[in-house]
């Protein structure tokens, strides 16, 4: 069997793929979301030492995970353009920054408001917190760079190398809780480990993991196409397709 | 959970600021950015017609 890898490498052949697979992604991603919320306000029962305010779990872990997934798939992509020098692969890291960024500042900003009821503060400088602190600069340091340098193929080149520097944060913020002593509790789920919760929370919160990765295939699918647009819009491709659409 | 009431629903056991405060700033930063990612798309397609 003779499988054309490269088929899909070509903004042209990608973009309407892009458009199908955002498409089918965002379904998935509402349905899970619906689904993931029910469990986590309606089944999932009140914590017997937090109350209700845990129930910001369901967002506040899906959020910090999609955080570190997604830098790694970023410094992937700009990875694989520095070493192959694909144009593909440089648009792919640029669409994945934003939503990367916006997810690890809603892990965050739920940390910090999770963190006044349990802990009793907004913010401390443990080592957990600063890392994914850290993270969003590093995204953002990326986006900056990016749109700093005029020449998208040189920028790709810039913002892969900070990618790939910045990608030994992502371990440090994952083992950070076991490193360091952390007012950050450790893992709740892990996979040597029973789980520490109850197996409707656990649900809840694994269908709203499921909910953000869909969503997050789904934003940086349309943010590609964006981007692809922008950057052949030269092209005989994107010039047929703006016509269509008008 | 069966919550009984809207309000005990709303006040999340006098957690309400934070979970409310947490689920409402992730919704509008979701929109925000399928908001600016329809914009963004409109005006590429705009600056190739």
């Amino acid at each position: 069997m003779s499988v054309n890898w490269f088929k899909y490498s070509s903004p042209q052949t990608f973009f309407p793929l892009a458009g199908r697979l955002a498409l089918g992604f965002g379904a998935l991603a509402v349905f899970t979301c619906a689904v993931g919320l029910y469990l986590g306000f309606f089944v999932a029962p009140t914590d017997a030492q937090q109350g209700e305010s845990y129930r910001i779990i369901f967002i506040h872990v899906p959020a910090a995970w999609m955080s570190m997934f997604l830098y790694v798939v970023m410094a992937f992509w700009a990875g694989i353009g520095l070493a192959f020098n694909t144009r593909l692969s440089g648009m792919m890291a640029s669409a994945v920054a934003p939503t990367g960024a916006l997810f690890t500042f809603i892990a965050l900003w739920t940390g910090s408001l999770w963190g006044k009821p349990a802990w009793g503060t907004w913010w401390v400088w443990d080592a957990r917190l600063t890392s994914e602190l850290i993270l969003l600069f590093l995204y953002f340091g990326f986006m900056a760079l990016q749109a700093a340098i005029d020449d998208p193929r040189r920028a790709d080149r810039a913002g892969a190398v900070l990618a790939l520097v910045g990608v030994v944060n992502v371990p440090i913020i994952y083992f950070s809780v076991k490193w360091w002593n952390t007012l950050h509790q450790g893992a709740s789920v892990s996979l040597t480990k029973a789980p520490t919760m109850a197996a409707t929370m656990l649900a809840g919160m694994l269908v709203m993991i499921f909910a953000f990765w869909f969503y997050s295939i789904a934003a940086v699918m349309l943010r590609a196409r964006c981007i692809m647009l922008e950057r052949e819009r030269a092209s005989e491709w994107a010039g047929q397709y703006a016509r269509g659409v008008a | 959970m069966n919550w009984g009431s809207l309000d005990n629903f709303l006040a999340m056991g006098g957690y309400g600021l934070y979970v409310w405060g947490s689920y409402a700033v992730t919704l509008a930063l979701i929109v925000a950015e399928l908001v600016m990612l329809a914009r963004r798309k409109h005006n590429a397609v705009g600056r190739i017609r």
